[in-house]
């Protein structure tokens, strides 16, 4: 992710990458956007007794800017969802998003004028959660499957190019308003 | 209207609110002026989804609006549209800390407009649960205050008993905490042995558990004096403010719905309410610290004078008949077909039923037109209503004051933006 | 103590009474939409009354040609504890009704979430923004002709 570019596609870099990706595997940090019910059971699992420090993913960032996980737990409004799209968009490359529960995934029990029935309208999602609320170790299975597609070197989140892209129009964007 | 455009509104209105609140505290230095600090939706001090537009002076609170609705889930328009019995596992996701309280709550309105009356023992077990209900949600508060404030350990330790708790729901209704449990005219199903002795179990190791908790806390000298004579508020504006629960009793007003109005079996048990005078942080927290202790009280006795017998009502026509008795029985299999393609179609009317549920007043207004799905019904909700005072309690404070405020409160989204 | 706020009601407001209901032990006051402030006022204040506490405000849609509207509070008096109902019906056509908050501050979001369910707007509120729904929402969710699923693309979502 981002090294073969400058070195190209040889066996170093493969070598490399797994490296990598087992480092990056093993040391992900969340960041637990806990809207609602699901949010408690998150927390949960983040306590001793399932304890998900076990794997390596204990150190639950609230700012973005230090999260490569996004956990986003609970219902997510059409208001929230701007929000999190937002935090999503902050977070730095390469990252992952787990779709926590019901409500995230498809809606859940919330066939409402409020509610987005399912977060993938707005958002890449790696791994679905079905439960309402899954049981921690639910999660802990779902961080499992999200540490495997690491391993893979898989990751859905917005390649490199898109993202400078996308930085550069809103550099241009700015010089327009300021040239006016 | 696109995105952009429509952020911009919500912006622009939120902030005009904001400047219109008439704050004028000037400096001539520039620096000095106000800033203005968005705090949420995201945020972990803000107990979920809650969003705080904050105007600083310096480090003073000049002004504070909360913006809800992030989590508003249309539960009032869903209640208009399915049964009676299938917003029962609604109400587990309103307070999401303590479900089986909502449950109760929700069913006993219901009960109230229907005109039926739950058997003792029943009554005897929702108040147990209602009562485990508390505890736990008590836990979490002061766990995410003690959290808020910089104390993490406690809360690690009050979600070690909480773990303890889930196992003991999880036993009864087969969930962790979306329990569903209480049904029109009853319960999903009696309590087990088992559970009346894990439920003892429990109550018996937890007073020296939450001890161990509370001396931790109590004996910190930094969380007393963080809360201390902080977000005070008097007497007189709690009340004009609507504010219940817990957060009212901290301002010396013994008002309690489970002696002023009561309910279930609560005139039957020994109990008492914690009041205290201060109306500041730390006194909210010690009525909840005292409120644990209480629910204890409550729980031990109800084990031990809870009658034996159903905890079904005998009324076939409104309440859901047994399984088994589906399966064999021509009866009880027409109730069944009635009850679940009609609904239990109470009387035309309407009624308001509240409960000291573990937040404050958590009252459901039904209006019934005789049909199988309320007509409204609204959600009075605790937690909305004691929010509605964060601005008051926060300005003029510090802008590090301000999570020990919402922890205090103890709000909880689910059931302030229903 | 309840028959002597309702009689006293009746005493002092003749006109502004329009009914008076009872159900399950409930007692519900319909109130003429003009009169409610006083009304409320005197409820607060009267010495068999002393309904301090304003438990609840919300609305409802009747959803007849007239009168669609209805507004309900929820009272209790903490110090006699007892609970009493007001109902005031609005017109589709005029959709104003006094607000409540000189009497009740805590009346002020209860009176917002009214008016963003329902559009009720209340004269006198000074910060009548919706509650929960955005800004920029142009309907009123719990009316009954609102569909459940919501009006799609009304509020619109960030692109992927
Ligand atoms: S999936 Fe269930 S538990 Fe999770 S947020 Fe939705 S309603 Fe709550």
């Amino acid at each position: 992710m981002g090294l073969e570019h400058a070195l190209g596609d040889t066996a170093l870099t493969t070598t490399i990458d797994s490296a990598i990706n087992w480092c990056r595997k093993n040391s992900l940090w969340p960041m637990p956007l806990g809207i609602s019910c699901c949010g408690i059971e998150m927390m949960a699992f983040a306590m001793p007794r399932f304890d998900v420090a076990r794997f390596g993913a204990e150190v639950f960032r609230f700012s973005p800017r230090q999260a490569d996980l996004l956990i986003v737990a609970g219902t997510t409004t059409y208001k929230m969802a701007t929000v999190v799209r937002k935090i999503y968009d902050q977070m730095p490359d390469p990252k992952w998003v787990i779709a926590m529960g019901a409500c995230t995934s498809s809606g859940g029990m919330y066939r409402t004028y409020s509610v987005v029935q399912g977060i993938d309208q707005f958002l890449p999602v790696d791994i679905y959660v079905a439960g309402c609320p899954p049981r921690p170790d639910n999660l802990l299975h779902a961080l499992l499957m999200i540490q495997e597609k690491i391993q893979r070197g898989e990751s859905r989140s917005t390649p490199m190019t898109v993202a400078a892209e996308r930085q550069e129009q809103q550099l241009l964007q700015i010089q327009g308003i300021n040239n006016n | 209207m696109n995105i952009e455009q429509a952020m911009d509104v919500r912006q622009q209105r939120i902030l005009a609110a904001l400047e219109n609140k008439n704050t004028s505290v000037y400096f001539d230095d520039a620096l000095d002026n106000e800033m203005i600090l968005n705090m949420g939706p995201q945020h972990p001090a803000t107990h979920g989804v809650l969003r705080l537009l904050i105007k600083l002076d310096g480090e003073t609170v000049a002004a504070c609006i909360p913006e809800l609705g992030y989590l508003h889930r249309g539960y009032e328009k869903l209640a208009e549209n399915v049964s009676y019995h299938e917003f029962i596992p609604h109400t587990d996701r309103l307070d999401y800390l303590s479900p089986l309280m909502n449950n109760t709550a929700y069913v006993l309105a219901v009960e109230k407009l229907v005109g039926i009356e739950a058997p003792r023992r029943a009554q005897y077990i929702r108040t147990i649960i209602s009562e485990m209900a508390r505890i736990s949600s008590h836990l979490l508060g002061i766990g995410a205050l003690a959290m808020d404030v910089g104390a993490l350990t406690v809360f690690t330790w009050t979600f070690r008993e909480r773990e303890k708790m889930y196992d003991i729901f999880e036993l009864l209704t087969g969930a962790r905490f979306t329990t569903s449990f209480t049904r029109i005219g009853g319960l999903a199903h009696d309590m087990t042995p088992e559970v009346i002795t894990a439920v003892k179990e429990f109550i018996e190791q937890f007073p020296e558990k939450f001890n161990e908790c509370i001396t931790m806390l109590n004996t910190n000298r930094i969380f007393v004096e963080r809360l201390d004579g902080v977000g005070v508020i008097t007497r007189e504006q709690a009340i004009a403010m609507g504010m219940s629960g817990p957060n009212i009793r901290a301002v010396g007003l013994k008002h309690d719905l489970r002696r002023t109005q009561p309910y279930l079996v609560y005139n039957e048990l020994d109990f008492n309410i914690p009041v205290l005078n201060d109306g500041d942080c730390l006194a909210r927290y010690y009525v909840r610290l005292n409120e644990v202790k209480e629910s204890v009280k409550i729980v031990q006795q109800c084990l031990d004078k809870m009658p034996s017998g159903i905890v079904h009502a005998n009324e076939p026509k409104k309440v859901l008949p047994r399984k088994e008795q589906i399966y064999t029985r021509m009866e009880e299999l027409i109730h069944d077909f009635m009850l679940i393609n009609f609904g239990v179609n109470p009387p035309v009317g309407e009624i308001y039923h509240a409960v000291e549920a573990s937040k404050g007043e958590l009252g459901f207004y039904i209006q019934s037109r005789g049909e199988g799905h309320p007509w409204r019904l609204k959600i009075r909700s605790p937690s909305f209503m004691n929010l509605q005072s964060t601005s008051q309690l926060v300005e003029g404070g510090m802008i590090s004051d301000i999570v020990a405020v919402l922890g205090s409160l103890d709000p909880v989204m689910g059931e302030a933006d229903k | 103590m309840l028959t002597t706020v309702v009689e006293k009601l009746k005493a002092q407001f003749p006109n502004s009474i329009l009914g008076v209901r009872e159900f399950r032990g409930e007692t519900t006051v319909h109130v003429k939409k003009e009169d409610i402030l006083n009304v409320c006022a005197f409820l607060r204040n009267d010495e068999a009354g002393l309904f301090n506490y304003c438990s609840d405000i919300c609305g409802a849609d009747a959803y007849t040609p007239e009168n669609r509207f209805e507004i309900i509070y929820n009272l209790y008096s903490l110090s006699y504890k007892h609970r009493i109902r007001l109902k005031v019906f609005v017109d589709e056509a005029d959709l104003h009704c006094p607000s409540v908050i000189s009497v009740w501050p805590g009346a002020n979001w209860p009176e917002r979430e009214t008016y963003d369910m329902f559009g009720i707007i209340f004269d006198g509120h000074d910060d009548l923004r919706r509650m929960y729904m955005p800004e920029e929402f142009e309907y009123f969710p719990l009316r009954k002709d609102f569909p459940m699923m919501g009006v799609p693309d009304s509020i619109p979502l960030p692109r992927k």
